[in-house]
């Protein structure tokens, strides 16, 4: 029977305490079938309280953090009257949110319209699934990582497709067309870079990638590579910003074009439910960049040992996350920075430059291969 | 459906390809409570229709049972963002009608607020501009520096927005003795300011894409719809009332009108950035020429005007504002006042500009029409 390989320290732990726990039980009930299915149960269900434990607990933090980025950008102090610094501020939003009436427009498909904040949460979380947090901490060790992110990450557009046009609302349904034309084209630049990170690593599991990095900083994916990684990294920061919907890609939601976008006619639960799904993408995306492209769980070593003993002192887990949150900051300032690029352009913008360049990186990362053997 | 014209009813029949939207009166991106009815094929714009009203108050109607003082506070109402251009404008027709002279201090006053006016108008424009174009972060590095105008005009006037500060031979107080070193102290660091926001816009390479090359305005159509001030200006023609037809001391301040010739969003954008310069260059004259003595208004007397009709016209920072006033009576009240206010005619002709783009630049052409609503509906 497959067990999923989460298991490492507490999964590993459970294993060990269900046989001896089944001891208890009567002889006829004891098998090892059953302390096996046991054990993935309880080790299944412990992965899934932690992947939404990391991401719906990361997400008021981000709404937090968005706003004081934003605040600083713009010269203002942002939420300062609820507790420290506004810090229980998200708090009492989520909580208003929750506790307001959910309800549809008239003559909105209501199965679909109820259904589609659901389903744009799927893909984040199941990417979630997949990102190496540290050594033995990830929830699923699966060999065809990259490509099970790529094809996850298209239920996102299904979801803004279901909303927008379950809405009966016009805006919505202009809003639903542009990320779903959106959101495809940009894929497939996302899934190219994603492909050149796997030429480099030669593996398509996450954790072999990350592992492929491991040793000083200059061996992390964006500076192993001389130019080619940098640039890589820079056209998956571009492409993931237009998968996320982030402005300046936000054109889907453009709130000064078309009020809101797939989401305008939503409210209560069900809008918390998408902005969730966009901060948790954010986590997601930003994971995926430092897991390619930061060297992942790797403390920033730097080739002297003297330091490099100090840095490896902190457990990897909390280098990840000062990566996440590092890349976080990064789509933050540049959403508060650009204007956006009407629908038309940003097509464009992908198909006759961000592709062909892509190609041409995957070229060159080819011949750089080849000619460093 | 029975408020539109017919060319904007479905006929589901024939006809699949096209589809109408409403745009506003709740929309963000109307500046206000205005309606636009938009005939789509896809996302580019076939035709559309403005709609007027939703915040009509009546003001000339009112005005008929006011006096001319009251009519002063009025005007405020109006175009918000222009407050204190539109009571000089009131208050030139009721001098006319009065025959009164303005001293010198209170002229030197009057053009200083007109220009930190101006300033403000379009520091609100360029915080608009950047947000209709979905950086809402200019939304907010314009309101900045139009706070600390609104600080000045707070101690000047005693209220931040709407002024009611002009009255017929002078203001209705003397300016504080902060008030030079004030607006010195602001131009000063508008001067670094500016430097800033010409930076964060100007040579954005998406701002160019999005705004040049759109919603072109040719000189034929900007003189034929009436348009006026920076739109008319962007289109190649050189007409501001401060030079055309001079009132107070334009004639003796040395400020250039600038004129840009494509008549595109950007050079509507340009233009004001340009303008905000020039202002700031008729200021620091002002602040030379200040005279430190002298009555800061003429004799008070009662604003009762001659049987007659009186005209007054100025260029407010959107463009012509004029106030037509008939008394057909001798005394504190009009006959009638009618306003002709700038944003008017901009809107009407939107459909001109706008046809064949698409919504998003729709957004970006009414951004640099820079309208106020309440102007329009009075």
């Amino acid at each position: 029977m497959y067990v999923p390989s989460v298991t490492h320290p507490i999964g590993d732990f459970v294993r060990e305490w269900v046989p001896k726990l089944s001891a208890y039980l009567p002889e006829q009930l004891q098998s090892q079938t059953l302390d096996t299915i046991v054990a993935f149960l309880v080790n299944a269900v412990i992965c899934i309280v932690a992947v939404c434990a990391v991401n719906i607990g990361s997400a008021p933090i981000l709404i937090y953090m968005e706003r004081k980025v934003c605040a600083h950008v713009q010269c203002r102090l942002g939420p300062m009257r609820l507790g420290w610094h506004g810090t229980i501020q998200t708090i009492a939003d989520v909580i208003k949110m929750l506790f307001k009436e959910v309800y549809a427009p008239s003559g909105a498909d209501k199965l679909m319209f109820y259904l589609a904040p659901l389903i744009v949460l799927i893909a984040p979380f199941m990417v979630a699934a997949l990102i190496p947090f540290d050594k033995n901490l990830v929830v699923s060790d699966v060999s065809m990582g990259i490509p099970l992110i790529i094809a996850v990450n298209g239920f996102g557009v299904l979801g803004i497709l279901l909303g927008g046009w379950s809405s009966n609302n016009k805006y919505s349904l202009l809003g639903a067309l542009r990320s779903g034309a959106q959101m495809i084209s940009y894929e497939i630049s996302f899934a190219m870079i994603l492909l050149f990170v796997v030429m480099i690593s030669g593996s398509t599991n996450l954790m072999s990638i990350t592992q492929s990095q491991a040793g000083t900083i200059a061996d992390w994916f964006i500076f192993k590579i001389p130019v080619l990684g940098f640039i890589g990294f820079i056209l998956f920061f571009i492409s993931s910003t237009a998968e996320m919907n982030r402005a300046p890609f936000d054109i889907a939601e453009a709130e000064q074009e078309l009020t809101g976008g797939y989401h305008t006619e939503y409210n209560g639960t069900p809008f918390a439910m998408f902005y969730l799904a966009e901060y948790i993408a954010l986590v997601t995306n930003s994971a995926l960049a430092t897991t390619c492209f930061l060297g992942g769980f790797h403390a920033p070593c730097i080739g002297v040992a003297f330091v490099d003993n100090y840095l490896t002192m902190v457990p990897g887990v909390v280098w990840f996350f000062a990566k996440v949150f590092f890349m976080i900051w990064c789509y933050m300032m540049v959403r508060w920075t650009f204007v956006r690029p009407r629908v038309d352009q940003l097509m464009d913008f992908e198909w006759k430059f961000l592709l062909p360049v892509n190609l041409l990186l995957l070229g060159a990362g080819a011949a750089y291969i080849v000619i460093s053997g | 459906m029975s408020t539109l014209p017919p060319g904007f009813r479905i006929q589901r029949e024939t006809n699949t390809e096209e589809f109408f939207i409403n745009m506003g009166p709740q929309h963000p991106s109307t500046h206000g409570a205005l309606r636009l009815a938009l005939r789509m094929d896809g996302e580019t714009i076939v035709e559309l229709v403005p709609h007027f009203g939703y915040i009509h108050r009546g003001m000339e109607k009112q005005a008929e049972s006011m006096s001319y003082l009251q009519y002063i506070a009025l005007s405020d109402r109006q175009d918000y963002l222009t407050a204190i251009q539109n009571n000089l404008g009131v208050v030139i027709a009721l001098e006319k009608g009065m025959n009164v002279g303005v001293p010198e201090k209170a002229e030197y006053i009057r053009v200083m607020l007109q220009e930190l006016g101006r300033i403000a108008s379009h520091l609100v424009f360029y915080g608009c501009f950047g947000g209709d174009l979905g950086g809402q972060t200019c939304l907010l590095f314009g309101f900045k520096e139009r706070e600390m105008i609104h600080d000045i005009l707070e101690e000047v006037t005693g209220s931040r927005l709407t002024t009611n500060f002009f009255r017929p031979g002078g203001s209705r107080y003397d300016v504080p003795d902060t008030f030079i070193p004030r607006v010195k102290a602001f131009l000063d660091h508008l001067e670094g300011a500016m430097r800033d926001y010409e930076r964060f816009l100007s040579k954005n390479i998406i701002v160019l894409e999005r705004s040049v090359g759109i919603g072109i305005l040719s000189k034929e159509d900007a003189i034929a719809y009436g348009c006026s001030g920076p739109v008319l200006r962007a289109s190649g023609v050189n007409f501001d009332v401060r030079r055309a037809n001079p009132y107070s001391i334009y004639s003796q301040l040395d400020f250039d009108v600038p004129v840009f010739q494509n008549g595109d969003c950007y050079d509507r954008y340009k233009i004001r950035i340009a303008e905000i310069h020039e202002s700031m260059k008729i200021l620091r004259q002002c602040i030379d020429k200040f005279p430190k003595e002298g009555p800061w208004r003429s004799k008070e007397k009662p604003v009762r005007l001659p049987v007659g009709r009186y005209y007054s016209e100025i260029e407010t920072a959107k463009g012509l504002y004029a106030t037509y006033v008939v008394a057909a009576t001798t005394g504190e009240k009009p006959y009638r006042i009618h306003t002709r206010g700038p944003s008017f005619p901009h809107i009407a002709a939107l459909n001109k500009m706008a046809q064949g783009h698409k919504i998003s630049d729709l957004v970006t052409i009414m951004a640099t029409l820079d309208p106020v609503i309440p102007e329009i509906d009075r």
